[in-house]
This record gives C-alpha cells, sequence and structure tokens, in this order.
C-alpha cells in the first residue's frame, strides 16, 4: 500500500428514514482520508464500516453493470460505483437520494419496483404466436439488425434517466426516457411481431410518447450512452403518421 | 404471523432461479421467486463472455456437437465432475440458447464473408460461408476445442437476464424483491418453505410452498479478493446446512480466474484471451507460451492463474502499491473490435484504472491478478435438482452442486449451466410440486418464524467487544491468505481454527442501533454466522482433501489422486452449536463413466496416481463403441449404451445443426 497521506474529503450525506417515527430528513458530514482510486463504493462502505454503521445504500456489481447504485451526487444523478473522488478537486461531495422514486432509507430507493411496473406496462417482452421448436435451427437474424437491438437492449435500468427528466417532475406516470427505450428495442427486434398500431395503444399519449420535453437530460447522464433522444424522436415521427 | 403460501416457492431471482421458475408458472403452479434485490440486478447481470452450446455455426466452430462439448466438459472438471449431469447439460444447451433467442436475447450472428480475428498473438482472416449468415455466432474460451461461447459482445449475462425475467413477467410469476431468506422450513425430513425478512420493513414471515428451490448463486464474498457482486455471500447455501439434513458438497472446489483488475477486482472478461488478447510480465514479455506451448493464454481458468503466480513468484511481477501483478494485452485485436466486442472491458478500465486499452503498447495495458471468481462447491443435489437428503428442497445454478463443473468450471459453462439447470430442473421441481401436497401444521411453521424473531432479538441484545465488520473483514484476508490458489496443510489447518474461533466471536459484538428496520449492522450480524459456515465448510474441505485436482491446488500434495479421492467432499452441520462441519465423502463410480479418468491435456503431465479401474473401464468403452460402430451405431446410440442418461420434456430430441448431412 501507498504510504503518502491521502488528502482530507467530506462527504455530505442526506439521511432519512420514512419508516421511524422521529426520523427526519437531516445532513450528516463524514470526514475521511481519501485512497488511491477511490470511488464512493469504497468511501460509503469505509463510512459504514468506520463512521456510521446505520447508512443506508444499495450497491450490488460495484462495476457499473447492474444499475443499482444511482443517486445524486453534487446535483447530478449518477452511478455511485464509477464515481472517483478523484474528480472532485474541491473534496466535498454531497449525496442525495434519486428523486421520482420511492425512498426507502438515506440514500437507497425503490427503482427496481418502479422498473418492473414500467416493464408491465410497456409489456417489455417478445409478442409472437409462432411456436418455436428449440430443437431445430434458430431464426436467422441479420448481424446488423441483431447488434442495433443490443445496442438498445443494454440498458441496466438504472433510473438516471428518469431521476434526470423534466417531464418525470410534472407526470408521475410517465412512462420516462428507459419506458420508451425499451418499445423501442421491442421495435427493432423481429423476434417481436407487435405492429405500430400496438405500441400507440401502450405509449401514444401524454404520459408516454407524447410527454417528453425535449430536455435531453436522459440522455446526457444515462451511463450506458443509450441514443435515448434519438429513438424518442423516431418513435414519435412515427405514431404521429399513423393518427 | 403473515404466511405467504404458494405451490412452488424458489429463492433467488438470478437467471437460475427465473429461468426455474418460468418451468414451473408454465405448469400451472403459483410461483413465487425471492430476492435480496430486483432480479435483474442480481449477480447473473455481471457475466461477460458468453454461454457455452455446441452450435457449430460459425466457421472456427465447425463440427462442434454434445460430444466434444461433453469431453471438454469432463476434462475441465478434472474427472470431478458427475459424467451424467455433464451429458444432460451439453444435450440441453442449445436449445436453452434456442430457447433464449425466441425469447429476444440479441445473440451476436454469423455475418457471411471474411472478417478478421487474432489467433495466437497472429491477424488472421476467417471467411464464414453464406448459408450461415444470421445464425447464432460464437468466440473462443479456454479449455475448448471449438469456438463454442455465444455472446453478445461482452454484455451476455446481462442480455439473458433481461431476457429470461421479461419472460418471468410475462408468465406473470410473482417477483418479490428485497426478501432475504432466513431459515428453511422443514418437518421429517421435508422441506416447506423458508422463513423470510422484508428488507425494507423489517417485517418476518413465512412463505409456505410444496416445493422449494433455491438459487441464490456462489460465495465469492467470503474472500477479500474476488469478481462476485457484493451480494455473492452464500447465505442460500448456508440456511440448507444450517437444517442439519441437506448437505454442501465439494465447497473447497473455489475457482480463480485469471484476469480480474487490480486494485478493484472488477473482472476483465475471459473473451479477451478468447478474442486473441495476451498475458505480459514486468518485461513486456508474454509468458504464456512457456509454461502451456499448447493452449498458452487459453489452458484452462484453473492452470492460467496458477502459472501468473507462479511466474510473479519468479520474480517477473510488476510491483505496484498492491503487490504484484502482471498485463493483460488486448490493444493487439485493434480499437474497432474493442470499441466493438469489447466495450465494457474498454469502459471498466477507463473509469476504474484510467486506461484505454485500445491504446497500442504499454499505454494500454491492464493489470490484472488471479481472484476468486466461482463456487464450484455448492448444495448437493441428485441429477434431478433435488437434495440427496431433504425431500422437496431443490436447489440450481451457482448455489448447487449439481455438479457438472467438478473440480474446476470452464468459462461460459456457468450462464449456460444456470439457463440449462432452469430448464431441467425447473421442470422436475415443478413435477414434485404438482405430485405433493403441504401438510405442515401451522404450529410448526410458527416455531420457525419464532426462532428467527427471538435470534434477531438476541443479536439485538448481545453486549460484548466485538465490532462485526472487523469479523467479516479477517475471515476474508484468512481465506485469501490460507485457502487460496496454493494451498498446504498447515495454512490450512490455521484457518480452520481460526475461523472458527471468528465464528464464537460473532456472539460477543455489540450491535450499536438497536433499530429492527433499516439497520446494516444488524443485517451484518446475522449474515456474517453464516457466511462464516460457508467459509469452514470450504477451509476443512480443502485441509482434509490432500491431492490436487482442478482448481484445488495442495503444494504439499501435487498430485491428482484418483486411487484415493475419486470422490465427492459432503459437508454437513449436525448441531446448531456445533463449530465446524461434519465433513464425509461419497466416492465417483468410475465403472459407470462414459470417459474414465485420464490426463487433462494441459498442465503438467504425470501427475495423476491412476485407479487401476480407469484402465478398465477404458477398454470396455472401447470395445463396445468398436463394436457398435462396426455394426453401423450412430454415436446417439454409442453414447446411450455407454452412459444412459435421462431428460424431461423434449429435451432428448436431437439438435439440429446447420452442417447436418
Ligand atoms: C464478473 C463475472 C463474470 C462472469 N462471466 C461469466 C461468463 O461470461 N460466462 C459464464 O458462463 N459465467 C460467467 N460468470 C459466472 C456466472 O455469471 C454466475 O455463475 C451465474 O450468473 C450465477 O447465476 P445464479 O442464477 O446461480 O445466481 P445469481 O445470479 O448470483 O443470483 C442469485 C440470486 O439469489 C438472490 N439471493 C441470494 N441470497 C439470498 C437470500 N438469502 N434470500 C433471498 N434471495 C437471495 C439474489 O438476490 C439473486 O437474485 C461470471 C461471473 C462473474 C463474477
Ligand atoms: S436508459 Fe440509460 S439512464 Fe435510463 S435506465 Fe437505462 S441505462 Fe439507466
Ligand atoms: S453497483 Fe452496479 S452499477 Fe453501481
Amino acid at each position: 500500500m501507498s504510504t503518502q497521506k491521502g488528502r482530507e474529503i467530506t462527504i455530505s450525506v442526506l439521511k432519512f428514514n420514512p419508516r421511524s417515527a422521529v426520523s427526519k430528513p437531516h445532513y450528516v458530514d463524514y470526514k475521511l482520508e481519501e485512497t488511491s482510486g477511490m470511488t464512493l463504493f469504497i468511501a460509503l462502505n469505509y463510512i459504514r464500516e468506520n463512521l456510521d454503521p446505520d447508512l443506508s445504500f444499495d450497491f450490488v456489481c460495484r462495476a457499473g453493470i447492474c444499475g443499482s447504485c444511482g443517486m445524486v451526487v453534487n446535483g447530478k444523478p449518477t452511478l455511485a460505483c464509477r464515481t472517483l473522488i478523484a474528480n472532485y478537486p474541491e473534496g466535498k461531495l454531497t449525496l442525495l437520494p434519486m428523486p421520482a422514486f420511492e425512498l426507502i432509507k438515506d440514500l437507497s430507493v425503490n427503482t427496481g419496483k418502479w422498473m418492473d411496473g414500467m416493464s408491465k406496462r410497456v409489456e417489455s417482452w417478445v409478442h409472437s404466436d409462432h411456436e418455436v421448436d428449440i430443437s431445430k435451427l434458430e431464426d436467422r437474424i441479420d448481424p446488423e439488425v441483431a447488434n442495433d437491438t443490443f445496442e438498445l437492449d443494454r440498458c441496466i435500468e438504472c433510473g438516471i434517466c428518469v431521476a434526470s427528466c423534466g417531464t418525470m417532475l410534472m407526470r408521475p406516470n410517465f412512462v420516462g426516457p428507459v419506458g420508451l427505450n425499451r418499445v423501442a428495442r421491442f421495435e427493432i427486434d423481429p423476434h417481436d411481431k407487435r405492429t405500430a398500431d400496438d405500441y400507440y395503444e401502450l405509449i401514444g399519449d401524454d404520459d408516454g410518447i407524447f410527454g417528453c420535453m425535449s430536455l435531453m437530460a436522459c440522455e446526457d447522464h444515462c451511463p450506458k450512452h443509450l441514443p435515448l433522444q434519438n429513438k424518442i424522436a423516431y418513435l414519435r415521427r412515427k405514431l404521429v403518421a399513423l393518427r | 404471523m403473515k404466511i405467504n403460501y404458494c405451490d412452488a416457492l424458489v429463492i433467488g431471482g438470478g437467471l437460475a432461479g427465473l429461468r426455474a421458475a418460468v418451468a414451473a408458472q408454465k405448469k400451472g403452479l403459483s410461483t413465487i421467486v425471492l430476492s435480496l434485490v430486483p432480479v435483474k440486478r442480481s449477480h447473473s447481470a455481471a457475466a461477460q463472455g458468453g454461454m457455452q452450446a455446441s452450435l457449430g455455426n460459425s466457421k472456427m466452430s465447425e463440427g462442434d456437437n454434445e460430444d466434444l462439448h461433453f469431453a471438454d466438459t469432463v476434462k475441465g472438471s478434472d474427472w470431478g465432475c458427475d459424467q451424467e449431469v455433464a451429458r444432460m447439460f451439453v444435450t440441453t444447451a442449445p436449445k436453452a440458447i434456442r430457447e433464449l433467442a425466441s425469447w429476444g436475447v440479441p445473440w451476436s450472428r454469423v455475418k457471411a464473408g471474411p472478417h478478421n480475428a487474432v489467433i495466437n498473438a497472429k491477424k488472421t482472416t476467417i471467411t464464414e460461408e453464406e448459408d450461415r449468415h444470421g445464425l447464432i455466432t460464437s468466440r473462443d474460451f479456454g479449455g475448448t476445442k471449438k469456438w463454442r461461447t455465444c455472446y453478445t459482445a461482452d454484455a451476455t449475462g446481462h442480455t439473458m437476464l433481461f431476457g429470461v425475467a421479461n419472460e418471468a413477467l410475462k408468465h406473470d410469476v410473482d417477483i418479490r424483491d428485497r426478501k432475504e431468506a432466513l431459515s428453511i422450513i422443514h418437518e421429517d425430513g421435508r422441506c416447506y418453505g423458508a422463513v423470510v425478512r422484508d428488507l425494507i420493513t423489517g417485517e418476518l414471515e413465512a412463505y409456505v410452498s410444496k416445493g422449494t428451490c433455491i438459487a441464490t448463486g456462489g460465495y465469492g464474498r467470503v474472500f477479500k479478493q474476488t469478481t462476485n457482486a457484493v451480494i455473492c455471500e452464500g447465505t442460500g447455501a448456508a440456511i440448507a446446512l444450517e437444517t442439519g439434513i441437506a448437505a454442501l458438497s465439494n465447497m473447497e472446489a473455489v475457482q480463480f480466474h485469471p484476469t480480474p483488475i487490480v486494485p478493484s477486482g472488477i473482472l476483465l472478461t475471459e473473451g479477451c484471451r478468447g478474442d486473441g488478447g495476451v498475458l505480459r510480465d514486468v518485461d513486456g514479455h508474454r509468458f504464456m507460451p512457456d509454461y502451456e506451448p499448447e493452449k498458452k493464454e487459453l489452458a484452462s481458468r484453473d492452470v492460467v492463474s496458477r502459472r501468473m503466480i507462479e511466474h510473479i513468484r519468479n520474480g517477473k511481477g510488476v510491483p505496484s502499491p498492491y503487490g504484484y501483478h502482471v498485463w493483460l494485452d488486448i490493444s493487439i485485436l485493434g480499437r474497432e473490435h474493442i470499441e466493438r466486442n469489447l466495450r465494457d472491458v474498454q469502459e471498466i478500465c477507463q473509469i476504474f484504472n484510467g486506461i484505454d486499452p485500445a491504446d497500442e503498447g504499454p499505454k494500454g495495458w491492464a493489470p490484472v491478478l488471479p481472484m476468486q471468481h466461482y463456487s464450484m462447491g455448492g448444495i448437493r443435489t441428485k441429477p434431478t435438482g433435488e437434495s440427496s437428503r431433504l425431500a422437496g428442497l431443490f436447489a440450481c445454478g451457482e448455489a448447487a452442486c449439481w455438479d457438472m463443473h467438478g473440480f474446476n468450471r470452464l468459462g461460459g459453462n456457468s450462464v449456460s449451466e444456470t439457463v440449462v439447470a432452469g430448464m431441467i430442473i425447473g421442470n422436475y421441481f415443478a413435477d414434485y410440486c404438482l405430485e405433493n401436497d403441504v401438510t405442515i401444521p401451522t404450529k410448526t411453521v410458527q416455531k420457525f418464524v419464532d426462532a428467527q424473531d427471538a435470534y434477531l432479538d438476541q443479536i439485538l441484545a448481545y453486549n460484548g467487544k466485538e465490532d462485526i465488520f472487523k469479523i467479516k473483514n479477517r475471515m476474508k484476508e484468512i481465506m485469501d491468505e490460507k485457502v487460496g490458489i496454493f494451498r498446504d496443510g498447515p495454512h490450512l489447518e490455521a484457518a480452520v481454527e481460526e475461523l472458527k474461533e471468528l465464528l464464537q466471536k460473532t456472539k460477543h459484538i455489540s450491535v450499536k442501533s438497536k433499530e429492527r428496520v433499516g439497520n446494516p449492522e444488524l443485517e451484518e450480524a446475522y449474515r456474517v454466522p453464516r457466511m462464516l459456515k460457508v467459509a469452514l465448510c470450504v477451509a476443512k474441505g480443502a485441509r482434509d482433501r490432500t491431492e490436487s485436482r482442478g482448481a484445488h491446488y495442495r503444494e504439499d500434495y501435487l498430485k491428482r489422486d484418483d486411487a484415493n479421492w475419486l470422490k465427492r467432499t459432503l459437508c454437513t452441520w449436525a448441531n446448531p452449536d456445533d463449530i465446524e462441519p461434519t465433513l464425509e465423502y461419497a466416492p465417483l463410480d468410475i465403472m459407470k463413466m462414459e470417459m474414465p479418468p485420464a490426463f487433462r491435456g494441459y498442465g503438467a503431465k504425470g501427475m495423476i496416481i491412476e485407479n487401476e479401474l480407469s484402465a478398465k473401464r477404458q477398454e470396455e468403452v472401447d470395445s463396445i463403441r468398436e463394436k457398435m460402430e462396426a455394426d453401423g451405431k450412430d454415436r446417439y446410440e454409442i453414447q446411450d449404451t455407454l452412459m444412459p442418461f435421462e431428460l424431461p420434456m423434449n429435451y432428448k430430441d436431437k439438435n439440429e445443426r446447420a452442417g447436418d448431412k
């Protein structure tokens, strides 16, 4: 281990337990020494193990792959596990739970419940009445089309686009960029036999494709760099043409 | 007391649990899946490289079939696997991948015409046939004869998990996340569900079911340096162990992966080497050909990991603040390939280490070091997936020792196992739930809930000096230092002794907040003792197994000892107050094997203490094969005579291949 002493940093966290009768939202400052390559995953675990065993947060993969650890860092929704402390030269980080989701406690929010609702709402599965015999050759899919589907399938349901979305603040029923992306994904996938009319049924209103105000924060913040605006614009043109 | 009744209870919502749940739900059973986290965040999401299935579509996989996949799997296991299960697996894997394709997993496809590849550090052109265009393609992985690993760039686990989870939603499987199973409800040798804690409200509930399937993944987090997600703590296996009836098997068989990045331990997929990446030492020298001239970087994982450490011990490691490491060089694959097929790898290197692996020369090399990666051991099951001792308890996926990986798993065989086991075991599990009723009295259920309730109160009342986080961290250090890649008797003995002390210390802690809700320290306090029990099974199993087999490597017993150790370790926890597991052994029957033990084809030669039955069985196999071939029998008929096996549904149907005559 390096013997060089790291700088002192301050991590300020909004703590609140909505399930406790006495808890009120309040900031707690934690001071700790930065180590080389320190991420928020490392820092928050250090805090829990040494300074405050009561602090709640969510990590699973700690590698930017699973989408568990979205939180608002100095005003910007982001994945905490990929956040390097070194990128904050002032040495102070303020952490808030992501808005738009039900708060569980401190930095932990219920993105999973929201995403399940979204998946059911846009029927996020292949629709087909074609019986597949899995002992026989698979259907051929053009490699480019498979790749285009994959590009949109990379969404990790982290909710950062939802937490970044202006429409979301005004319309809690908005399906969110993530939901529209999901529709775009199945629209490309040749396995899914739904028509544009079917998609219109799902998202052809102001809680769906016509709610988006094109503020672009979703795409700016998406950790997987999904082309959200492009896809939303494409769907909108396609569905507008129907009516 | 709140009791939730269902027909089929699945604990764990990774690939294995969700696929098993779909099987149960499709048979008309009311099925509930429990998970610590939203199921799409399960550890399965992190699998990058791919899934093995012998489709034989692409040029480099031409001629692949079940027999080759079987042989690679058995060799990979260092003959520690159950060959019947390996056969069940390889026969179903092509069906599993085709099913996933129809569920929308966007597998990378064959593109007709020439494409560039790097093979053995040389640029090569491969030309794909026109008639394969659009079929599922595959890449190279360690220990396989053909390019058999199917993939979606380097996010295979993610796309598979979303595909299966969405299918579960489609079939209305009742998925409940942030629910943690704390103990198994059982009576008279039969399992009836679990006591479960809601991780949001802190409430204890009972889930009572006709059958229960544990699919809680591996136990990598008992080690300090691991590629595993933070929820891979092995508590699912631990609660099976705590029944005192169900057994854990081969827990000493722990896989170390050659290329996690230093220091975070985030994995850089085996696909890096599969696609042509190489390992380099402090001088920039590619050293693997010196040790493994034939398979080089693509020998099986246990072999490559040991060679890396050996090379570092020979003074060729790269010094760093985190100790010695070697380099992984994928820049030779070219920027275009990396940005298309290894994008997550590139992002991980950039974000966590500030390196762009597509940069040519030493600038793009990533520091790597072998770390814990996969748990071959787990809940011992029969080929149907049911515990051999506790009726109605099934297990599948990494949590299980269904035993197709033996003592070393091949890359790409695990996500493949999860969905294949989900199909096969899921069906046997569903049949069990159809044929059996819940007969347990509510009073008994209450007893199990009360026990957990009292246990939580007891923890909150502890008033000792120990700190649960320190105990946990010490356990991890012991496992790394004394139960790691290279093992020996004295270190293992010390590990067992110290782990026992740590287990006793868990009763001398105190938990600062006395809340039952939203109290992470309380959660540690009940999880760590369970993790320590799992760790003790690993350490004690390793201490007593005086041979080297697959990933289990004893420096004081260098040979694979088929004469004495061709057997499975079984661990039970006989009494709740015990501080170590009880070990027993179950022999593998050579005379029933389709492929009797022999040399694996990589690693050092002549390191086997042979079992005389091997030669005898080989003769038998050869003569059956010769005779049947002379009689014009096909490979399926011969296989069936050598080692018959069964499968549910139509999973035994022949797999069609584009190359079929
Ligand atoms: C970084 C990485 C890369 C990998 N890449 C590959 C690859 O390319 N190819 C390959 O074949 N394999 C790969 N593997 C291995 C493979 O990903 C895993 O073995 C496999 O995904 C395990 O799936 P599973 O369904 O058994 O368990 P998991 O996906 O681990 O799921 C476990 C589930 O159990 C739940 N759970 C756990 N404990 C409890 C409890 N007490 N109560 C309730 N729920 C509980 C969790 O919430 C989770 O839903 C990789 C592994 C790692 C670490
Ligand atoms: S679209 Fe991007 S930001 Fe939104 S949930 Fe998916 S990965 Fe996260
Ligand atoms: S913990 Fe998985 S994305 Fe951050």
